[in-house]
């Protein structure tokens, strides 16, 4: 608040209420139900529920279904986050080095960010199409039998690379922003002390951009986990069948095909959980950057 | 003359060392550009053949002679399960979505900030609180609670229930809250001097002070809104409030059923639902890159 605040009473009540109403109705009533309806068991058919206590948690943690889904969402996370992190960590410097068409170059490497997930995973199949796609044809030269949908590992592999080729736009943004926010006079020091360009890198840049690659990260696991959806959903082309998923796509698949709506419920507050405890993570580090400077 | 020849070589060495690290740089910025561009690329010079060719030999790098007729038809000629929507229609609603979503979302979010902000209020701290809380939790981790307060609203399949609940987060608040607290605070204290009161000072100064932060905003949140998938899939089931991005789905289950699916005219709508928000992006770059740096942080 600013010390020259105004001092009417209804002027900030009338500003504040769409906003607190919005988030009432769509945040806080949804949040809360969900909560409820993870401890009762639903009749498919809409007949009323009943209490069953922590059991559909019980079960959630139980079934090897469920397991296999939580353990292909940490694998897929970590390998998008690694990937789309390092290669536009990779163009970011590169970009911040070049003096000629250096605007073109970010142009290119960011517009991408403006295309939608399910576009993109729907480029995707074409890419990895059965018979004629091209990544598919690369594949294969390796001798790996490849068949999107079919296959669960070669689902996974183009889930995968098409969920980092759309967020590598952000990082390239963030990074490059980054690295043009470090001060010449720091660069021109780096440079006088340390003439290999590898060790300035890693010993004086990379470090600086430290704050940055650690926001990075989270922003990183955040989109992994929940705006993937559209890719998967796409490149299964609606058939989950044997096909990898994340845990996001499980929520909507049990709530919305299954109609099991304690277990979808249970599964949600499990996944708000996880985002609690990753945005604790968040506020700790930045903490500690605070401390450190 | 024998000076200029013994000069030359000493004179390029130098530069030619440098030169080929440089060289370096560009064929890494080259193969990424490649990279993002292609795919896109491709899907356009595919989008340019009939349905035969693309479904025999796959992805087609040369451009074909049918991106008028593609185009044509999947802008103007009616599909989906009803025969009802077309892709004029798809496009409106995403222009819908996209700009009531960043218009709403801009609204709401400065009307909150400034009260936060700029009022000696004793709730003022649990406002804040019970509004950044919201930051924690995305749509799609309490998407069926959602869904379900939606139907209770009977607001399934209405622009309201499509955009309202996008608007339920903080970002933008944040947002504006950041920007507001570095706006110095004599420009307050002399409005109030001056004689204007708080709706003046805001309608008068802030939000004309606010011009470029309300761009980069607007920018980030209509591309957020048009790209919108999950949400729109589970509040529309009626064909004609389909968006661009939601009817994706169709066209690729579509494209799986028939037996020579129209590829062609299913690229050429991917690329329709890509252009606006490219286009918003490329030509506001600065904004767009300014807007997305600062409000995250």
């Amino acid at each position: 608040m600013k010390r020259a605040g105004f001092d009417n009473i209804w002027l900030p009540v009338a500003l504040l209420l769409p906003q607190l109403m919005i988030i009432a109705i769509f945040f806080y009533w949804p949040a809360a139900w969900a909560l409820q309806s993870s401890f009762f068991l639903q009749d498919p058919f809409g007949f009323g529920s009943t209490f069953v206590g922590a059991d559909n948690y019980t079960s959630l943690l139980g079934n090897n279904q469920y397991k296999r889904i939580a353990w292909f969402t940490i694998v897929f996370s970590v390998l998008v986050t690694f990937f789309s992190l390092a290669i536009a960590l990779l163009l970011a410097v590169k970009a911040d080095k070049v003096i000629r068409g250096a605007k073109t170059y970010r142009t290119l490497l960011m517009w991408v960010y403006a295309i939608a997930p399910p576009v993109a995973g729907f480029l995707g199949i074409l890419f990895f199409d059965q018979s004629t796609g091209p990544m598919t044809k690369f594949f294969q030269s390796f001798g790996w039998d490849f068949k999107l949908g079919v296959d669960y590992n070669a689902t996974a592999t183009a889930m995968v690379i098409a969920a980092v080729w759309k967020q590598i736009p952000v990082n390239f943004i963030f990074f490059l922003s980054g690295l043009q926010s470090i001060p010449r006079s720091v660069r021109e020091a780096a440079m006088i002390d340390n003439r290999s360009a590898t060790g300035r890198f890693w010993q004086v840049t990379f470090p600086l951009l430290a704050p940055t690659a650690f926001f990075l990260l989270i922003i990183n696991i955040t989109y992994a986990l929940f705006d993937t959806f559209g890719i998967i959903d796409a490149l299964m082309k609606g058939e989950p069948g044997n096909n990898p998923m994340t845990l996001v796509y499980k929520v909507y698949l049990d709530g919305f095909r299954g109609n099991d709506l304690g277990g979808s419920s249970a599964q949600s507050v499990v996944l708000m959980v996880l985002v609690l405890v990753l945005t604790v993570f968040q506020f700790r580090l930045v903490e500690r950057r605070i401390h450190y400077t | 003359m024998a000076d200029t020849t013994l000069e030359t070589p000493a004179v390029t060495q130098h530069p030619r060392r440098i030169r080929w690290e440089t060289i370096g740089d560009h064929v890494v910025l080259i193969l990424g550009s490649l990279l993002m561009m292609m795919p896109p690329l491709l899907a356009l010079t595919t989008a340019s053949h009939d349905a035969v060719t693309i479904h025999r030999e796959g992805l087609q790098l040369a451009l074909g002679d049918d991106l008028g007729k593609n185009f044509h038809a999947a802008m103007f000629e009616k599909g989906g399960f009803t025969q009802t929507v077309d892709g004029t229609l798809m496009l409106m609603n995403s222009f819908i979505l996209g700009i009531g979503f960043a218009v709403g979302k801009i609204i709401i979010s400065m009307m909150a900030a400034y009260a936060i902000v700029y009022f000696r209020l004793r709730f003022a701290t649990l406002a804040f609180w019970v509004i950044f809380t919201t930051l924690l939790l995305p749509l799609e981790v309490r998407i069926l609670p959602s869904y379900e307060a939606i139907q209770k609203l009977g607001l399934t399949n209405t622009y309201t229930g499509l955009i309202v609940p996008l608007i339920a987060s903080a970002t933008g608040t944040f947002f504006f809250r950041q920007f507001f607290m570095s706006v110095p605070e004599e420009l307050a204290e002399a409005a109030r001097i001056d004689g204007a009161g708080p709706w003046k000072f805001f309608v008068d100064i802030l939000v004309p002070l606010s011009r470029t932060m309300i761009a980069a905003i607007f920018i980030i949140m209509f591309v957020f809104g048009w790209n919108q998938y999950l949400w729109p899939t589970l509040i529309t089931t009626d064909e004609s409030f389909f968006t661009l991005v939601r009817g994706i789905k169709q066209i690729v289950l579509s494209y799986t059923d028939s037996q020579i699916p129209e590829h062609g005219q299913a690229l050429a709508l991917a690329i329709v639902a890509m252009i606006p928000p490219v286009v918003i992006v490329v030509f506001f770059q600065n904004w767009f890159v300014k807007g997305l740096t600062e409000s995250d942080k």
